[in-house]
């Protein structure tokens, strides 16, 4: 899933300066996972921009915004109420808000801010992360990544910075070389510390140009040939 | 004699810091250059520390230069990638730069620009690995330079951990950063002498001279600040009583530095005196250690 979370009233606000009416859109998907753009959210937001004076045309809360046929499907039936706004406020993720903009032709405004997973897939149980590096290291480190595990995301070994065990950064947080030290001694493998990995490929930690800049990998566009501007 | 030769040779090297100010104001860094020139071997240039901007290491050192006191040149991670670290390091080279300090650095959530970008596309060994490189007269990636540079590299080490998964990777990783081309290496400030030789004893089969990092007390405060605050620097509490009984808590704080450096001056190869501000008084610290 991906995480989500409301940007300040104020700056909502502030990107409706100037307009008299406004839709509200909803995600019934991660965002309402999320708490920031579920039916609670879109009830709440129709109140304060009520409040704040805002005309409210309509609301509506659609299954994944992120799959602009649903967003076109949702909307029939309310086309008289978007038309009639200003511009619609979408809550939810980044993909969804791009979804509605490519889908709509109406100004759109972001309600939401998308919140970095650090390499998890979301809410997770579990403290292990993966940052999709594309030159996987944990052959060396006792199956703890030293990418997300550290956070200078040294390969070479800790830094001088750790106290009791604990990051420089914040006493909540496991220096990450201790943890790998320690599961390396379990294991019997200290010899691995001996090991010189070469600096990262940032080449491969960044994500291939074709995932972002063109819908190739979107399922909508499997049968078509993708064109590259 | 350059603190290459003076190390190579056996001798007993003396180091010190100069930190650059934030600003343009450079009056200071020469003052304290004419000063220490003649009385120290070398002073390191502190690059950005404690993530706080400040002017940089590469012309600060390159100031002192030319006031006649070596630079060791400080290179931290944290601020540029491998493109700019191999051009700034070219760039020391035509300054007439020959030591060079490879840090990680600090994190910038740590200093005075909390939003910024960390980079750490190399790290303290991964950048010594690339001085080794353009020493051999080619980039990290293997392409020939036209003219190499010849450079001093160091390295950095803690003496005092508090846990054994600290202590092993400060070893394992000084021992992969002596593989990799650090020549030189300056500790972390010790205080006692006893846990130094110890250290000492772990690390003499890397052969590689090491100078002993002090640090001058200038108030028991300071030193409950660094225990509290510092990693890797613990203040005995007799030092910390000492000082606070002292009347001239100056006078106390030299006498300390140079008791401490008299006893460590057995066990290792050098010293490396952080003064914190105190940079005019390094020259008092090393007569009284009867330097």
């Amino acid at each position: 899933m991906i995480l989500s979370e409301q940007k300040p009233f104020e700056e909502i606000l502030g990107y409706l300066d100037g307009e008299k009416s406004v839709f509200i859109l909803g995600c019934n998907g991660c965002a309402q996972s999320s708490g920031s753009g579920g039916p609670v959210q879109v009830e709440e937001m129709k109140a304060k921009l009520e409040e704040a004076g805002k005309k409210v045309t309509g609301t509506k809360v659609i299954d994944f915004l992120c799959e602009k046929a649903l967003v076109k499907s949702g909307l029939r039936g309310r086309v008289d109420q978007v038309a009639a706004a200003d511009s619609i406020l979408v809550m939810t993720c980044g993909i969804g808000i791009q979804a509605v903009a490519a889908s709509v032709n109406k100004v759109c405004h972001p309600a939401c801010n998308t919140v970095n997973l650090g390499g998890s897939r979301g809410e997770w149980r579990g403290s292990e992360r993966c940052q999709e590096c594309g030159q996987c290291l944990l052959d060396y480190t006792g199956g703890i990544c030293p990418l997300t595990a550290c956070t200078k995301s040294l390969i070479s070994g800790a830094c001088g910075g750790a106290s009791n065990g604990k990051c420089e950064l914040s006493p909540d947080r496991d220096c990450g070389w201790e943890l790998i030290y320690n599961r390396l001694k379990a294991k019997g493998q200290l010899d691995k510390l001996k090991v010189f990995i070469d600096p990262l490929d940032h080449g491969k930690l960044m994500a291939r140009p074709e995932m972002l800049a063109t819908s190739r990998y979107a399922l909508e566009n499997l049968d078509q040939e993708v064109k590259v501007e | 004699m350059s603190l290459q030769s003076k190390l190579e040779s056996g001798k007993f090297a003396i180091t010190c810091e100069v930190g650059p100010l934030k600003g343009t104001d450079i009056h200071e860094v020469e003052e304290n250059a004419e000063l220490l020139k003649g009385k120290v071997d070398a002073a390191n240039v502190t690059d950005q520390q404690s993530s706080v901007m400040r002017l940089g290491s590469l012309v600060t050192s390159h100031v002192i230069l030319q006031k006649g006191l070596e630079p060791i040149y400080q290179l931290v991670c944290r601020d540029r990638n491998r493109i700019a670290l191999q051009s700034d390091l070219l760039s020391a080279w035509v300054l007439g730069i020959k030591n060079v300090l490879s840090i990680t650095g600090d994190l910038p959530q740590l200093g005075d620009h909390p939003e910024a970008k960390a980079v750490f596309d190399l790290d303290s060994v991964t950048l010594l690995q690339a001085i080794g490189k353009l020493n051999n007269g080619t980039d990290m990636n293997g392409n020939e330079l036209q003219g190499q540079p010849s450079f001093f590299p160091g390295a950095v080490v803690k003496v005092e951990s508090d846990t054994e998964a600290s202590m092993e990777l400060q070893i394992a990783k000084l021992e992969r950063k002596v593989a990799v081309g650090a020549r030189f290496i300056q500790t972390q400030a010790v205080y006692d002498a006893d846990s130094f030789g110890k250290f000492m004893k772990r690390v003499e089969k890397f052969k590689v001279p090491i100078l002993a990092g002090v640090i001058p007390l200038k108030s028991a405060g300071m030193a409950k600040y660094m225990n509290r605050g510092v990693a890797g620097v613990s203040v005995p509490d007799d030092l910390i009583q000492k000082m606070t009984d002292a009347t001239d808590k100056a006078a106390t704080g030299i006498q300390i530095c140079a008791d401490l450096i008299k006893q460590l001056k057995p066990l290792c190869q050098g010293v490396h005196i952080m003064a914190i501000g105190w940079e005019k008084r390094v020259p008092e610290i090393i007569q009284a250690a009867g330097l």
